[in-house]
């Protein structure tokens, strides 16, 4: 009985495609968008905890500016980091691997006819054992490039690949802005951070050379402490601050002008913009659901009129009120299901392709296909029941008449 | 001869509108059917006759008075009771054949058996039978746009048989068509009545085609203006 009325609205849904499918665009669209958005997102958050991961949850950021409010607040209130910050904590800081400043500036690189827009840091080796990375050919910088402020760079994979395909980049002199700067080092790819960021795309040089060539002053951005592993985290932090606290004169009274973050905080923050638009765009795509049902509705209200004579027919040679209303309801519920199973293939489709375009793991789950699948049913059922139950209650007579 | 009646009607009113615009399609008919019987019922237009067949088919209840149908007051019974009534005991056959477009000759006759839940396999075995018996078992698969009007009443002659009703209700089933197809459309009915003791309730405008039948109701303005059986073996 069941699969008899599944097999007739399929066959009625059939009689109609094109309205059938144009009525079905909504929760297509709807379904589709909720797909590809979860897919990516739990793509992202996969791939952002595994950069965490790879980073150490050890790994702490000190930056100034107070910490509850991130660029918000008159700015010229903060006082940057400088050199007698990361000489307190390199001096008294206990618990820590490694402390190392570093500054960043996005910058135009040539070499020869090429030329690529990278992420320029000034840092020093510390730098390296904080963030864990590894030099894969020539070597770090010397301790009298790091004091001297030697132009000497170390470059990653991108950059490699742009200036150099297969060829050696040892010793090879690249321009960097309206400096010149020699390659010593090659540094181990890491692909692409959880952000979509590349993060092979850099040109490290001693901090110094940084501050005069490229950043015109003495400020430091970021301060990155690794702590050992028999510390925690925690105990590092707390000591930094009071480090910090005492370094800059900041009193007990005042509040923090500086902030001390961990990997796991950072990833915390990231997750809580990214669900932020993942609630927008959820929004939207219950707009579209909300819409997908009221054409689901229109179409059935349409149906039904269409065949009045076929259900006068039917109550006549003895269906029940409840066969009329099943069999509308079935038919509603075929159709956005239909259009349920068609978004989850375009949404695994798109978040298939975002995966590729920004490498990040396809990881789609069965749990949030089958409530995509669930949830188109039940939208045919909610919107289909009026129409359904408009038709269940057609006066046979009347019905017979019809047209 | 005919022990407790199939049909009874007493006193039924069907009156339709209020106060000034009240019309009476049925005024105070009374009105007993046996089993097995072969009625047909005549009359002018509007004296009634489609609003009775649709209470002797349970497709609708009198305005006061009493129906019963097979010694059950049918009148009082809600939508869905009346539906299973008719889904067991009634077959109707309709002037302009009400079968489902698009649908095959077989598929058409399968429908009531599946509102009776018979399986699918058994449906398909029937609905062959009840087309056979019409003589239009090399025609299952057509749908109606692919049959004549003759054969497309007798499709739905075989959809009202298949499920082995006592009464077969028909609003001028030759209404439509020409004079050889309505007798052949009658001297099935006619089998139909004397093999299987069908009782058969037919409206029909033309004497021919009511001559058919064993006793003859005419109908004037909501009331029974006469009742004459045939003779038996003129
Ligand atoms: N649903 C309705 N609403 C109002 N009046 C109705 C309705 N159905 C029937 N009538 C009226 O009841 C009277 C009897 O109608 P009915 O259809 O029974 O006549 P009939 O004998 O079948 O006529 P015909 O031979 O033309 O089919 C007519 O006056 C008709 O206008
Ligand atoms: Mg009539």
């Amino acid at each position: 009985m069941i699969w008899e009325t599944v097999r007739l609205a399929l066959r009625s849904v059939r009689r109609n495609a094109l309205r059938s499918f144009l009525t079905l665009l909504g929760i297509v669209i709807g379904v589709a968008a909720v797909i590809a958005m979860l897919t990516i997102g739990s793509g992202t958050t996969q791939k952002v905890k595994a950069d965490i991961s790879q980073l150490g949850s050890n790994l702490l950021i000190v930056r100034s500016g107070r910490p509850a409010a991130p660029g918000s607040g008159p700015q010229q209130t903060i006082r940057p980091l400088g050199e007698k910050e990361v000489a307190a904590l390199a001096a008294h800081l206990e618990g820590a691997r490694a402390v190392s400043p570093a500054s960043q500036k996005q910058v135009r690189v040539v070499f020869g006819t090429e030329s690529l827009t990278s992420s320029i840091t000034g840092t020093d080796n510390a730098y390296l054992d904080a963030r864990d990375w590894k030099v894969t050919s020539g070597r770090s910088f010397s301790e009298s490039e790091v004091r001297g402020g030697i132009n000497a760079c170390l470059i990653g994979e991108t950059v490699r690949r742009q200036f150099f395909g297969a060829g050696d980049p040892d010793g090879a002199s690249i321009r960097i802005g309206r400096m010149s700067c020699k390659v010593v080092g090659l540094l181990e790819p890491k692909g692409y951070s959880g952000f979509g960021q590349d993060q092979d795309n850099v040109v490290l040089m001693p901090l110094s050379a940084f501050q005069r060539r490229i950043a015109g002053n003495r400020d430091i951005e970021t301060i990155y402490v690794a702590a050992d592993d028999a510390t925690p985290t925690q105990v590092v932090q707390t000591r930094i601050e009071d480090i910090m606290r005492d370094v800059r004169r900041v009193t007990a009274d005042r509040e923090d002008d500086f902030s001390v973050r961990d990997m796991t905080q950072i990833a915390d923050a990231m997750a809580s913009a990214t669900a932020t638009m993942t609630g927008m765009l959820g929004a939207v795509a219950g707009v579209s659901l909300l819409v997908g049902g009221i054409g689901i509705m229109n179409i059935m209200l349409v149906s039904v009129t269409e065949r009045t004579r076929e259900i006068g027919i039917r109550l006549a040679i003895g269906a029940h009120e409840k066969h009329i209303l099943i069999q509308f309801l079935v038919e509603a519920t075929v159709l956005s299901l239909l259009g349920g199973l068609i978004g989850i293939a375009i949404g695994l489709a798109l978040a298939g392709a975002a995966s590729l375009a920004l490498s990040i793991p396809f990881v789609p789950s069965l749990a949030v296909v089958l409530l995509a699948v669930g949830f188109s049913a039940l939208i045919g059922m909610v919107f289909g029941f009026f129409p359904a139950l408009r038709g269940a209650r057609l006066d046979p007579i009347e019905a017979l008449r019809h047209e | 001869m005919s022990p407790a009646p199939l049909i009874v009607f007493d006193k039924v009113w069907k009156t339709y509108g209020q106060g000034e615009a009240e019309v009476r399609a049925l005024a105070g008919i009374d009105l007993a059917i046996g089993q097995g019987e072969f009625v047909a019922i005549m009359g002018p237009s509007g004296s009634g006759k489609s609003t009775a067949m649709n209470i002797v088919g349970c497709l609708d209840t009198p305005t006061s008075g009493r129906y019963g149908f097979m010694g059950v007051d049918a009148g009082r019974l809600d939508r869905n009771r009346r539906a299973e009534l008719r889904n067991l005991y009634i077959g109707f056959v309709f002037q302009g054949y009400n079968l489902l477009p698009r649908t095959t000759a077989v598929e058409n006759v399968e429908l009531p058996l599946i509102y009776r839940g018979v399986p699918a396999q058994d449906r398909r075995a029937l609905a062959m039978k009840a087309l056979a018996e019409v003589g239009l078992e090399d025609r299952e698969h057509h749908t109606p746009a692919e049959l004549s009007g003759g054969q497309q009443q007798r499709v739905a002659i075989a959809r009202a048989i298949v499920t082995r009703p006592t009464l077969l209700v028909a609003d001028e089933p030759t209404g439509n068509l020409d004079t050889a197809r309505s007798h052949e459309i009658m001297q099935l009915l006619t089998r139909l009545n004397e093999e299987y003791g069908l009782t058969i309730v037919m409206v029909t405008h033309e004497s021919d085609i009511a001559a058919y039948a064993g006793r003859t109701i005419a109908f004037r303005d909501g009331h029974v203006a006469s009742d004459t059986k045939k003779l038996e073996a003129a």
